[in-house]
């Protein structure tokens, strides 16, 4: 039987396996972890599919092998993939690291669960946004994107590859254990209908390459092993020809360049959900589960006559700085729910700058938030200014 | 059938039954087959198999946002433990349904709307235990209109391994007539099938 590389159709699926048929869609045909719950099914699915598409599967030891390995296919020349959660996003981080300094494309769906450690298995957390900022050491910038259905994990899982062939770094999908394991109808489009992103390849002579040279656009063409280019990958601070330079100089040329062409596409890459946002006076940025919980709380709100909007955040990061600074005059208060002790609220407390009160709304995991909650925060809100 | 605006279901059973499977072909066939909106979701421990487990399940004419359910209008037990742990949880005027041989049902927790089949000893009649949770829906179709039972048997046939269909749909079938016959014998005319 000839297997479908694009499942066109209407499906129940839950957020694993539509981020596997999100991968597949956008043309992933490798993939190495090491199954994790809640993020199991993605391995499960994807150990199916890829073999009957020509593509490659392999469950390697650890996370800090399957990481490396990650690396080493896209430098091969294929889009490549691993789906981890908790402990073994952790064990990824140094390889994510390497894989931002020497500017490999591929995607990383980390599904949340309960931590720190081992901690809950199979139950729901928001615990890792931080980490996936800045997990790995020094300093660099990341994209990393929050699903928020089953639907969400397929698009964005398409979006991810694009996001990371195109700006040349891993890319984040920050997923947690609900949506991972929810099922929910997802519906495929037609191949033709979905927008696939290459990374840019090389249009100079051999002689005159050099493999880190940035364009116009601040991203360096990508040749990769076997084109016939002269390639130098390290982790070492290096040069436009890819070797190491031990200096400041080469250290600030190059992290400069790494931070640049993410900050300087911010307008390109942020995309956030609107809703119920040109008249409100309290405003819920949500990601995530949480975003769903927060619409319901939103409605809710609406039906009692207050004014709440809803910013959903789909890129967490980069953080979407200047929409946060352009509303936070105009409103009464910002209400964020995440499933963690309060991370990304650090980031919404230092956008607003003090010009009106955030509120958290949270738990450190193991349910999602009620709805009901996100509400009596509104009401608080409201009542706290008038 | 008679129309809802939401429904929110749980089964409830140990692992290695079936029971993410069950929530997994009702949803399917609200979803897909039925054009409603629904969402299912689960809850499990670390355990493999054997440990406690359920599939939460909401169907609804309208988008759901928050996919938990709470307290289920319908619920269905298929272990003791799983009884034990969420007959509480039940709504007022809900819907109790149990596999007779495996729960055993405090007097004082029938609810009105009550209702058992043997679903398991039905299912190793027909050749393997494991068609239980199969036996389960078609006797849930015929007691409670949810779906329609065409789209429940669409989504079987579009869930379970080609070689055991014929099987799945004997053993719904065998979980419908007995519901039928159920609500025959209660005298309730209200509930008779669409």
């Amino acid at each position: 039987m000839f297997a479908k590389e694009v499942l066109t159709g209407i499906h129940f699926f839950n957020g694993d396996q539509a981020c596997c048929e999100g991968a597949l869609a956008a043309g992933c045909r490798f993939f190495a972890g090491y199954p994790i719950t809640p993020a199991t099914e993605i391995a499960e699915s994807i150990s199916r599919r890829l073999p009957e598409l020509g593509g490659i599967y392999i469950q390697m030891e650890d996370e800090i092998a399957s990481m490396a390995a990650v690396l080493g296919a896209s430098w091969g020349g294929v889009k490549a993939m691993t789906s981890t959660s908790g402990p073994g996003f952790s064990l990824m981080m140094e390889n994510i690291g390497l894989g931002v300094c020497t500017e490999t494309p591929c995607v990383v769906c980390n599904v949340q669960r309960g931590g720190p450690s081992t901690g809950l298995p199979t139950l729901v957390a928001q615990g890792d946004m931080m980490q996936a900022r800045w997990g790995s050491h020094g300093h660099y910038e990341i994209i990393a994107l929050a699903p928020a259905s089953p639907q969400d994990m397929f698009d964005f899982t398409i979006r991810a590859f694009n996001l990371s062939e195109q700006y040349r770094l891993p890319v984040i999908i920050l997923a947690d254990e609900v949506i991972g394991h929810m099922n929910e109808r997802v519906i495929i489009p037609r191949e033709d209908e979905i927008e696939i992103i290459n990374r840019p390849k090389p249009t100079v002579s051999r002689e005159e390459y050099l493999p880190y040279k940035a364009e116009a656009d601040g991203i360096a063409p990508m040749a990769t092993c076997g084109d016939g280019y002269r390639i130098h990958i390290t982790g070492l601070t290096h040069d436009e020809r890819g070797y190491p330079g031990m200096d400041a100089k080469t250290q600030d040329q190059m992290v400069n360049r790494l931070v640049a062409k993410i900050r300087n596409n911010r307008d390109k890459i942020i995309k956030t959900k609107n809703l119920y946002l040109d008249d409100a006076n309290v405003v819920i940025v949500a990601y995530g589960i949480s975003a769903r919980s927060a619409l319901q709380a939103v409605r809710d709100a609406r039906n009692e006559g207050i004014k709440a909007g809803l910013i959903k955040l789909e890129t967490v990061w980069p953080f979407p700085e200047e929409l946060i600074r352009s509303l936070a005059p105009q409103v009464k208060a910002f209400i964020m729910p995440e499933i963690n002790g309060g991370q990304m609220v650090l980031e919404l407390e230092r956008c607003t700058g003090g010009a009106c009160p955030v509120t958290l709304v949270s738990n450190f995991g193991g349910s999602i938030i009620h709805p009901g909650l996100i509400l009596s925060s509104i009401h608080k809100a409201i009542k706290g200014k008038s | 059938m008679k129309t809802f605006k939401e429904k929110h279901i749980i089964f409830t059973g140990f692992g290695g039954q079936g029971i993410v499977m069950a929530g997994d072909i009702l949803g399917k066939a609200a979803s897909i087959f039925d054009h409603k909106f629904a969402t299912m979701t689960q809850n499990y421990g670390p355990e493999a198999r054997g440990g406690a487990c359920s599939s939460q399940v909401i169907i609804s004419l309208e988008e759901i946002l928050f996919p938990c359910v709470e307290n289920p209008e319908i619920l269905v037990c298929m272990s003791q433990e799983a009884y034990s742990k969420n007959i509480k949880s039940l709504r007022d005027g809900g819907t109790l349904i149990w596999d007779t041989d495996l729960v055993h049902i405090r007097k004082t927790d029938i609810p009105e709307k009550a209702y058992n089949i043997p679903a398991t000893r039905f299912a190793e009649e027909l050749g393997t235990k494991m068609m239980a949770n199969i036996v389960m829906l078609g006797f849930l179709s015929a007691v409670e209109h949810l779906v329609h039972a065409d789209a429940l048997k669409r989504a079987i046939l579009d869930s379970v391994p080609p070689s055991t269909k014929d099987n799945n749909i004997n053993a719904f079938n065998t979980g419908r007539e007995y519901g039928h016959t159920v609500i025959k014998g209660l005298e309730q005319p209200e509930h008779v099938t669409d």
